[in-house]
């Protein structure tokens, strides 16, 4: 990295660097982006799901969501299974999920807000 | 740059590595690797998380799970169960003395939950050697702030009006200190750092120095712009390798980025910082003692006046703050005087660290806003004493402190109120005592420790510390006479008003206040020939009460001098003349059989 030699500089060092961070602070506040990871989520390919997600997350530049994975609730025949959650709204569980899927609501869903309604979980 | 879904912190502070932090965090790295997550989860490290007896610690992100005494072994299974797939391994998590519960995140743990943040806000959150990770949180920012929105008498304003003081043990207002040295005339001037932290027991500028260099480096930066200086020494034990270490690195990276050295930041101010190495001599954290040995010279304080303000290093115009002040600084210039001011008590401002050890719980570092009190401190925050043992008395300030008994458990820890109850708040050493401790024994631990470390310059702490140690001894020993009480309290008043520098005035201390609050200890010692906790060796035996033993025969084989005899099922005895006094039978026998007497 090049020398600072203003305070712009100094900014926006800052402001690269604070994606080094970011996942340690202020976490109540950021939008979960959970994934299914037990034995059936995995069998399904929950970790090309994941990983799909991380680097549409990347490709976007959204680096103030919290990417985790949970074990099986139970939905198994529905795996992989992807949970959004956002401060102040209510979950929204995604059924199904192919890595393409996956890149659609990272757009739609946690870049946009909109919700991707043909992929929610259905009534059951 | 990499999006990594999680952070792995593995404290890299003196305690966990001494605990095996090193390989905990290799065995991270290659088992992240081996599951192909390399992409996704960073292994970071970090400095002290303040829990040092249970290390190695070790802190998953964004969970903020805590993972306390983490053995390699113990890795492989992190890293498939929560990294993997998201499950906490519940068995690692760190779990409340009392109601055993064990808590998903740090924050909730009574620990941390109590405790305000200022001087260690970057402890255990950033790697200390990637300066990026100090300037995201908001590092230099308050030195760009001095530099370009602030005259120099604005910062030492600022620093005025924020009460801060220094935070090494004297106590004196940082900005009056600051004043002085500004309104001194020479064009050349110093800015020191004191890191020669000696005090039994104290670690928290070491903690700084490891776990955010470079707040210490900023903070002298604006120090030094407050002034008008263009050089700086950091006095740092030889002792503190990882601390030299980190120091080093930060100060390479502030010189690659230009926030050290000529027209910083685009500016006029131009500043460098340099190392010195101190050998391990308590005196020389006196402040003239300290100038002395960067100078080169022998580490003998000198008389003061003139005060370093106007005649310090070389002769020239220094301040010299401590590690801790230090780190108070860029937080004071970011958000104001106000916001500092406003956390603490009337008198004392801001927070205050303490290196909390002894018969305690939860040994480590913590801290406080000033004014909380010593329970809250002891009981709420540090989980009180262990084994259901009595408290008895803490002792703060380290050698230059004193002990204070459990009638002021109730006290706030403030400066004055410290000096009041015959104590002092020091660099923020505390120790606990149970009721196992003699204070007399605890007054000679101390006073030894002086009485070793005293640089001989002046007669008062040469002569008069080593004849006070004498008496203690004597009493010790069960030869106290009538009168010594007395005699100690007229030296040690003798030795206060006389010697030298802060280390002679202060000796006395631990002396005072042990006579102050445990009088009746000393003339059990003295008149009796007793001493009440047992730990005076001259002056216990023991016995075995024949109704409670059982003739179990497990004391008989621990005794390293075979002096316990007896048939099995039968009680047994203990030969007085071969008993060397060692406890291994107290500590052995499961009936409480045996007594100190």
């Amino acid at each position: 990295m090049s020398v600072i030699k203003s305070i712009e500089d100094l900014e926006k060092i800052r402001e690269q660097a604070k994606d080094m961070i970011n996942l340690r602070v202020d976490n109540e506040t950021k939008t979960r982006v959970v994934v299914g990871m037990g034995t059936c989520g995995i069998a399904a390919g929950a970790r090309a799901v994941m990983l799909a997600i991380l680097d549409e997350l990347k490709k976007r530049n959204v680096n103030d969501v919290i990417v985790t994975e949970t074990g099986c609730i139970g939905l198994c025949q529905y795996e992989p299974l992807v949970d959004v959650i956002q401060p102040d709204h209510p979950k929204v569980t995604y059924v199904n999920m192919t890595p393409e899927k996956a890149r659609e609501v990272v757009v739609k869903h946690i870049i946009n807000k909109q919700v991707v309604d043909e992929y929610v979980v259905p009534n059951i | 740059m990499e999006i990594y879904r999680a952070h792995v912190l593995v404290c890299k502070g003196t305690g966990c590595v001494a605990s095996g932090s090193e390989p905990i965090m290799e065995a991270f790295e290659k088992e992240i690797e081996k599951k192909g997550l390399s992409k996704e989860v960073k292994v970071v490290q970090t400095g002290c998380l303040g829990l040092c007896e249970l290390g190695p610690n070790v802190l998953i992100y964004p969970e903020g799970s805590y993972y306390c005494t983490v053995k390699a072994e113990d890795v492989p299974e992190i890293v498939e169960e929560h990294l993997l797939k998201g499950r906490i391994v519940e068995r690692l998590l760190y779990k409340e003395r009392d109601t055993k519960e064990r808590y998903r995140s740090l924050m909730d743990i009574d620990f941390y939950k109590r405790q305000k943040r200022i001087a260690l806000r970057h402890c255990g959150l950033i790697n200390p050697e990637i300066i990026e990770e100090y300037i995201a949180n908001d590092g230099y920012r308050a030195l760009a702030k001095a530099l370009t929105e602030m005259t120099p008498q604005q910062v030492i304003d600022e620093v005025k009006q924020s009460g801060l003081r220094g935070r090494g043990g004297g106590g004196f207002s940082t900005g009056t200190k600051w004043q002085f040295a500004a309104n001194a005339q020479g064009d050349i001037k110093y800015v020191v750092c004191n890191a020669d932290e000696g005090d039994p027991g104290a670690f928290m500028d070491r903690s700084i120095l490891e776990g955010d260099p470079h707040t210490v480096l900023e903070a002298m930066e604006i120090a030094g712009y407050a002034i008008g200086a263009s050089e700086g020494y950091i006095y740092v034990r030889a002792e503190y390798p990882i601390a030299v270490k980190r120091l080093e690195i930060a100060i390479e990276q502030a010189r690659n980025h230009g926030l050290l050295g000529k027209n910083i930041l685009g500016t006029d101010f131009s500043f460098d910082i340099f190392i010195r190495l101190g050998s391990g001599a308590f005196v020389c954290g006196e402040e003239t003692a300290l100038l002395a040995s960067v100078e080169g010279r022998r580490g003998e304080p000198r008389p003061r006046p003139p005060f370093p303000a106007n005649k310090g290093l070389w002769d020239k115009p220094t301040i010299i703050n401590n590690v801790e002040t230090y780190a108070n600084v860029p937080e004071i210039i970011l958000k104001g005087a106000e916001w500092f001011s406003s956390i603490g008590s009337e008198k004392s401002k801001g927070t205050k660290v303490f290196a909390v050890g002894g018969k305690i719980n939860h040994t480590g570092l913590i801290e406080i806003p000033m004014g909380t009190t010593l329970k809250e401190v002891i009981y709420d925050i540090c989980g009180g004493i262990p084994n259901n043992k009595k408290f008895k008395a803490v002792q703060t300030g380290g050698p230059s402190g004193g002990c204070l008994p459990a009638s002021l458990l109730d006290m706030p820890i403030e400066y004055d109120t410290l000096i009041q109850a015959g104590s002092m708040m020091g660099s923020g050493g505390m120790i606990v005592m149970d009721e196992d401790n003699c204070m007399v024994d605890i007054a000679k631990f101390f006073l030894t420790f002086t009485q070793e470390e005293s640089c001989g310059k002046c007669p008062p702490c040469r002569i008069g510390t080593k004849r006070m140690l004498e008496i203690l001894e004597r009493i010790s020993n069960g030869e106290g006479k009538e009168g010594d009480i007395e005699l100690l309290e007229n030296l040690a008043n003798s030795i206060k008003a006389s010697a030298l520098c802060g280390l002679g005035q202060t000796a006395p201390n631990p002396v005072l206040s042990t006579i102050r609050y445990f009088r009746d200890e000393y003339e059990a010692h003295i008149k009796d020939k007793k001493c009440p906790a047992g730990a005076c060796k001259a002056l216990v035996h023991y016995e075995i009460i024949a109704d409670k033993c059982k003739g179990c025969g497990m004391c008989l084989k621990v005794c390293p001098t075979q002096a316990i005899s007896g048939e099995r099922r039968q009680p047994h005895k203990i030969d007085a003349e071969k008993c060397i006094k060692c406890n291994s039978c107290f500590d052995r026998c499961p009936f409480g059989a045996i007594v100190k007497i």
